[in-house]
């Protein structure tokens, strides 16, 4: 049986993170957006932790921990501006939200 | 003696300053009145510092501050008060309070009254800084403001086509010669490592002749463009486009006499050097004899003076070049006098004929002009050198001084040049005052000039006669710095013979050009007489066909080559290369603005773009810093350092 280590979590991570990103890129969805933004964000959380344990520091493992509340946060900031928008426009469609546009 | 020093320097800047105040505004008294008023306390200043001087008092030499001081080189504003700075100091202060006075009279009803005055005592600040400076550096700050101010007086009257060109030769061909006085400074600091006159000079003598004299040639190219030595001296006779005044002050007593002063000023340089001494000498006696023969034929009055002035300048480097400096200052002194007064006659005759410069279209004007009649002759005997006026002593004491070198050739020249300076001087007040009043035909109605302007010319007309008087003071006086070399014939009778047998010469001149011209006969002349048709009378009216040759040889073949360095080097390389980065940059902005399209997506996706890339960069310079050693190795495989 193999020894899980640190590179294991490591991969994991940027496997997590690459997942997120191309999540990030392509979803149009504003919904699906913030799903692909949760999974960055957990993916970091995950090399945290790995790292706090391998240096047997918990410094990481704290910062993991105020990720996940402001993710918390974000996300319920978030999915308020969301419902709101859909009530107005009827849809989330990233596409259509160009009004900023000069 | 500091504080006067001072006073006589900065009051012209004074003056000038505050006629700039109102140079935009409309014509306003004051603006004459208060610069004339700063010069005449110039003057006294210059007048006390003289006393000081001649009372036996120390000369006077300040070090007002530092002014450039780096490394081995420093350059103080200096300022030197010695027997031939004060000289100068005093014919600049008076024939320039003289020009002001008259100025208020001559410009009365120009519009630019104000900015006149302001560009009139700029210059004799400059011309100040030139005479009173105690190094070469101070000496070329004066030289190039002289410069400038001449190019705005010039060109004064802007509106003028020919006056603005007028202005623009003088400007560049004052350039070129500069360039050859720069030169001639720069070998001075490099040879004796400094640039105040005493040090520099006191190095000299050690220094190989070679060397000298090519400091003196191109110190002395510098004196040919600014005292209008051929061939640079097209530009003076053109320069009378300015108003009088200016040429009376500028283009007659006082700048164009700046070369000369150069040449006295650097004297002990010009002593190890006799046989550039000889050149300097040799070219004054051939401007001295080109110029008046111009002036012989010449139809414009302005002009025909202005080529006096070359002439007299030739006289002065003719003593300068041999060695005679106090006699070329003192040739310098008497000319500046009653050269700024003949021209300020010619002003006043121009002023009654409406700015008529003809001296044919004028004639029997000693009536309505009297007191101008009777300055213009007195000025022209003095020119003449008619005893006991002031040329007599100052040019008769060259052609002496030229006897007695031994250079007969030159002595000759001058003494046949004298004969033409008579004539031509007679000949244009013959011309002027005298015969029928031809002035009638044109219907102008010819007034004296004003009170004050005539008594403000006067102390012009005393200098002009008495200034040989002080002959004897002055020698005693400058001889303290200059060579004191007393030039006397030995033998009486040779002296007699020589002095009348001039004073003859010259009289017989001046007694054919009355008769020539002084009488009823004389008409315009309008190019069929046979005088006018001779080859003689068109080469010397068309100055030698000078002026032509440099404009076709010269102008406008650099007019072609401009052209041709616009269109192929600076429309295709310089502006080509410019509009080019330009180009590049505004078409990066056209094609990149398409990212912000304000799509949240798209957005999105730049930024993970840019993330990655800055990502990729940091892990590159991270390999780099981690592998240094062997990229270094590699490196020097292929040969860099």
């Amino acid at each position: 049986m193999m020894e899980i280590g640190l590179n294991h979590y490591l991969v994991l991570s940027t496997i997590l993170f690459s997942i997120g990103l191309v999540g990030v890129i392509r979803r149009k969805n504003l919904l699906m957006l913030f799903f692909a933004t949760e999974i960055l964000l957990n993916s970091v959380n995950i090399s945290f932790a790995a790292i706090s344990h391998f240096y047997g520091d918990l410094t990481g493992q704290m910062f993991a921990f105020f990720v996940i509340a402001i993710a918390a946060s974000e996300v319920a900031v978030g999915l308020g501006l969301l419902i709101v928008w859909h009530k107005r426009h009827g849809n989330i469609d990233l596409e259509q939200m160009s009004t900023m546009r000069g | 003696m500091e504080l006067y020093l001072y006073i006589a320097l900065f009051s012209p800047l004074v003056g000038s300053l505050f006629a700039a105040l109102f140079a935009a505004s409309p014509k306003s008294l004051i603006a004459g009145v208060v610069p004339s008023l700063l010069l005449f306390t110039s003057f006294v200043a210059s007048t006390i510092l003289l006393v000081n001087i001649l009372s036996g008092g120390d000369i006077v030499h300040v070090e007002m501050m530092t002014w450039i001081a780096t490394g081995n080189l420093y350059i103080p504003f200096g300022f030197v008060v010695d027997q031939v700075s004060i000289t100068m100091m005093m014919v600049v202060t008076v024939v320039s309070t003289v020009v002001h006075v008259y100025s208020i009279g001559y410009m009365d009803h120009d519009k630019s009254f104000n900015r006149f005055f302001a560009w009139l005592s700029a210059f004799v600040f400059s011309m100040m800084i030139l005479v009173m400076s105690d190094n070469f550096a101070g000496l070329f700050i004066g030289w190039e403001g002289v410069g400038l101010c001449s190019w705005g007086l010039i060109g004064f009257w802007y509106h003028k086509e020919s006056a603005t060109w007028a202005a623009n030769e003088a400007f560049i061909m004052n350039r070129i010669a500069d360039l050859g006085m720069l030169i001639g400074i720069f070998l001075v600091y490099w040879n004796t490592g400094t640039l105040q006159y005493d040090e520099a000079f006191a190095v000299m003598p050690a220094l190989n002749s070679e060397i000298l004299t090519w400091m003196g040639i191109f110190l002395f190219v510098g004196a040919m463009g600014k005292s209008a030595q051929f061939p640079l001296h097209t530009w003076l006779a053109d320069a009378m486009e300015g108003p009088t005044p200016v040429s009376a002050l500028i283009h007659a007593a006082t700048m164009v006499t700046a070369g000369v002063y150069l040449v006295v000023r650097a004297n002990p340089l010009y002593d190890l050097i006799p046989h550039v001494g000889l050149f300097i000498a040799s070219l004054g006696a051939f401007v001295a004899l080109f110029a008046a023969s111009m002036a012989l034929v010449n139809r414009d009055m302005k002009r025909i003076i202005a080529y006096s002035t070359l002439s007299q300048l030739g006289y002065m480097f003719v003593a300068a070049g041999l060695g005679a400096y106090w006699v070329a200052l003192f040739h310098l002194m008497a000319h500046a006098f009653f050269k700024a007064l003949l021209f300020l006659g010619a002003g006043n005759v121009m002023h009654a004929m409406h700015d008529e410069l003809d001296p044919f279209k004028m004639g029997g004007l000693k009536k309505p002009l009297k007191w101008t009649f009777i300055m213009m002759t007195l000025a022209s005997v003095a020119l003449a050198g008619i005893y006991p006026f002031a040329g007599f002593f100052s040019k008769d004491l060259i052609l002496e001084v030229s006897l007695i070198e031994h250079h007969y050739i030159i002595y000759s020249v001058l003494l046949f040049t004298a004969g033409l300076t008579a004539f031509y001087s007679f000949r244009l007040v013959a011309l002027i005052f005298h015969g029928e009043e031809r002035y009638k035909l044109f219907g102008i109605d010819p007034h004296e000039a004003y009170k004050f302007v005539l008594i403000a010319m006067s102390p012009l007309l005393i200098l002009a006669i008495i200034a040989g008087s002080f002959k004897m003071t002055y020698f005693e006086m400058v001889t303290a710095v200059l060579p004191a070399t007393q030039y006397h014939v030995h033998s009486v009778v040779t002296y007699w013979i020589m002095t009348i047998g001039t004073q003859l010469f010259v009289l017989l001149a001046i007694a054919f050009a009355y008769k020539k011209y002084a009488n009823n006969r004389i008409t315009v002349p309008n190019g069929t007489s046979k005088m006018e048709n001779r080859l003689c009378y068109k080469i010397l009216s068309n100055q030698y066909y000078i002026p032509y040759v440099y404009e076709e040889y010269i102008s406008k073949p650099y007019r072609e080559l401009s052209e041709v360095f616009w269109k192929h080097v600076d429309m295709k390389v310089v502006d080509a290369s410019v509009d080019g980065i330009a180009n590049i940059i505004y078409s990066t902005g056209e094609k990149t603005r398409t990212m912000q399209s304000g799509n949240l997506s798209t957005m999105l996706k730049w930024m993970v773009a840019g993330t990655v890339a800055l990502l990729s960069l940091a892990v590159v310079f991270g390999l780099a810093v981690r592998y240094s050693d062997e990229i270094k190795l590699i490196f020097s495989g292929l040969g860099v350092q």
